[in-house]
């Protein structure tokens, strides 16, 4: 499933004194099967130009190619079954007397039989880690992290083929956050689907993503692979985001020992990486 | 989305001599517009009362198409009464026709000054929130019913609802389009169907927007709180009002406008 977009620009409120252009002349594509993490401060237009790849949101100018159906065409049920997108904060949008029904929401607009309803709600709920009992509790009277993880589930019901993220994880401690990207990843390499992921935590962004898009005021500055973004420091710097940690101490920690390679982004990957410089040392 | 279609209660940022007025002045010379607008009477007058608020708008520096824009809400009631007007007022009928006859010149006339009363009434009330930003008003208005307060009037309650209220439109409003961005996102639709499942499509919207609310209220009670905001009783403000040379320009400008025209619809 793939999503192109070519040429687009988006203004917010024009003709207006509150006018103001979110995304200028954006060229991007991604292809099938892809875990891209978004990245950006705030108002550099991540948030706008999501809402794009499910028709939330039509171009101003140029266009938008989900699969090769244009999102500012007639068929949004499709479109939206497709693109699945968990806003920032999900559990602000909980609003049935039980879990179950809020699930099922989505589901209520496709022709399903009340026992196929019921497998797909099961089946989400099992995904997002949550137990059984939970359904017919009201999603009210959940922790955060529970309301969270269910609509993340009132999403993934509708099996998208293309799963958006704002900021999942924003507001929990980091077991939330562990266990969310945990089902997120497994979704991703179970599924197939195409997972984009729009993060302020670059550490999260290097552990998990494949692929970055750095968004600066509309504009995409960089996309590359995850490392080859993050190796270029200064120019993320000079657009007001860093690189992970861990990427700081390597480079400063190479300036020692130049043999050392400084090219590592993820904690994980960054013992590995001293434990065979310590080795070679060591022989 | 839906935030374009608003315009009643919004600021509008601006360097006019009417932005700089104090908002006591604006708020009192509305006031006798309102008044004056259905004291005239004659064609002339009418006609002068429009261009001078065609003049004020122009001053203001508000695009004209803002201003426009707020009538669009309220053409539904000025249509109405200029309806009932034309057929329930007595006198001669235009015509002897069967559809005519019922229409008098009486009436028609009559329809036309009401909705020209009403149109020029809610613009000379939007450019005071065009031109005011909400707190401002509110100070204005708590200003005016001080002397009230004597008599029981919760000068400054009043106005610290008032100003929580428009505080909250904007952020109500923003609060609503994400939310129903959310639900369209799993699949909700509020654009099809009849009257009823149109009216019951919007629960999944309104349910949450009660929730945000009250949760916003609870914050926003906290807060104040965690600030001692003790009521109205001995407190001080950052910016008292005052009145300026611009005020009385203004005033004397407007006062004597409406004298004369007064005068000449009576005398």
């Amino acid at each position: 499933m793939s999503i192109i977009a070519e040429n687009l620009s988006y203004t917010y409120m024009p003709g207006t004194p509150f006018e103001r252009v979110a995304l200028r002349n954006i060229n991007l594509e991604i292809e099938d099967g892809e875990f891209v993490g978004i990245i950006g401060h705030t108002g550099s237009g991540k948030s706008t130009l999501i809402q794009h790849f499910n028709g939330l949101l039509r171009p101003t100018e140029g266009r938008v190619l989900i699969n090769g159906m244009d999102t500012a065409g007639k068929d949004l049920k499709e479109l939206r079954r497709l693109v699945g997108i968990v806003f920032q904060y999900p559990e602000h949008q909980l609003f049935e007397e039980t879990v179950y029904k809020d699930i099922a929401f989505g589901l209520r607009r496709q022709e399903l039989t009340e026992e196929q309803t019921r497998e797909e709600v099961l089946k989400a709920v099992k995904t997002v880690g949550l137990n059984e009992d939970i359904l017919e509790k009201s999603p009210f009277e959940l922790s955060g992290g529970q309301k969270r993880r269910v609509a993340i589930a009132g999403v993934l019901v509708m099996k998208p083929s293309i799963l958006i993220l704002d900021e999942p994880t924003a507001g929990l401690d980091p077991r939330g956050r562990d266990e969310i990207f945990g089902f997120i990843t497994e979704i991703h390499r179970t599924m197939g689907i195409t997972v984009i992921l729009v993060s302020h935590s670059m550490e999260d962004i290097a552990r998990l993503v494949d692929r970055v898009i750095v968004m600066n005021d509309g504009t995409i500055e960089m996309d590359g692979r995850t490392g080859d973004v993050f190796s270029d420091i200064e120019k993320l710097e000079s657009i007001g985001l860093s690189a992970p940690q861990v990427a700081y101490l390597m480079k400063k920690l190479k300036a020692v020992f130049p043999d050392i390679n400084d090219r590592v982004y993820t904690v994980s990957a960054a013992r590995d990486e001293l434990l065979k410089h310590l080795k070679r040392k060591g022989a | 989305m839906i935030n374009s279609n608003i315009t009643i209660g919004q600021y509008i940022p601006g360097e006019s001599i009417i932005h700089k007025a104090d908002p006591r002045t604006k708020i009192i010379l509305s006031i006798v517009f309102m008044v004056v607008i259905f004291l005239v009477n004659s064609f002339w007058t009418f006609t002068a009362m429009a261009l001078f608020v065609l003049l004020t708008v122009i001053v203001s520096g508000v695009p004209m198409k803002y201003t426009l824009r707020g009538l669009k809400p309220i053409m539904f009631i000025i249509i109405f009464t200029a309806v009932i007007n034309i057929f329930t007022t007595g006198g001669t009928p235009i015509s002897e026709k069967v559809p005519f006859r019922y229409i008098t010149w009486e009436g028609l006339i009559l329809a036309l000054k009401l909705a020209a009363r009403l149109a020029l009434v809610i613009i000379s009330g939007s450019l005071l929130t065009f031109t005011t930003t909400p707190i401002l008003l509110t100070d204005g208005i708590e200003k005016l019913l001080s002397p009230f307060r004597r008599i029981g009037v919760p000068a400054h309650e009043l106005a610290m609802m008032m100003s929580i209220a428009l505080r909250f439109i904007p952020t109500l409003l923003e609060e609503t389009d994400k939310i129903m961005k959310a639900q369209a996102a799993r699949g909700a639709d509020f654009d099809t169907g009849n009257l009823v499942q149109r009216a019951k499509s919007f629960v999944p919207v309104l349910v949450p927007l009660f929730v945000s609310a009250f949760r916003r209220a609870d914050e926003l009670a906290t807060a104040m709180e965690a600030r001692c905001y003790r009521g109205g009783k001995g407190r001080t403000r950052l910016r008292d009002l005052e009145f300026t040379s611009v005020d009385t320009k203004i005033a004397i400008v407007t006062v004597t406008f409406f004298t004369v025209l007064l005068l000449l619809e009576y005398l």
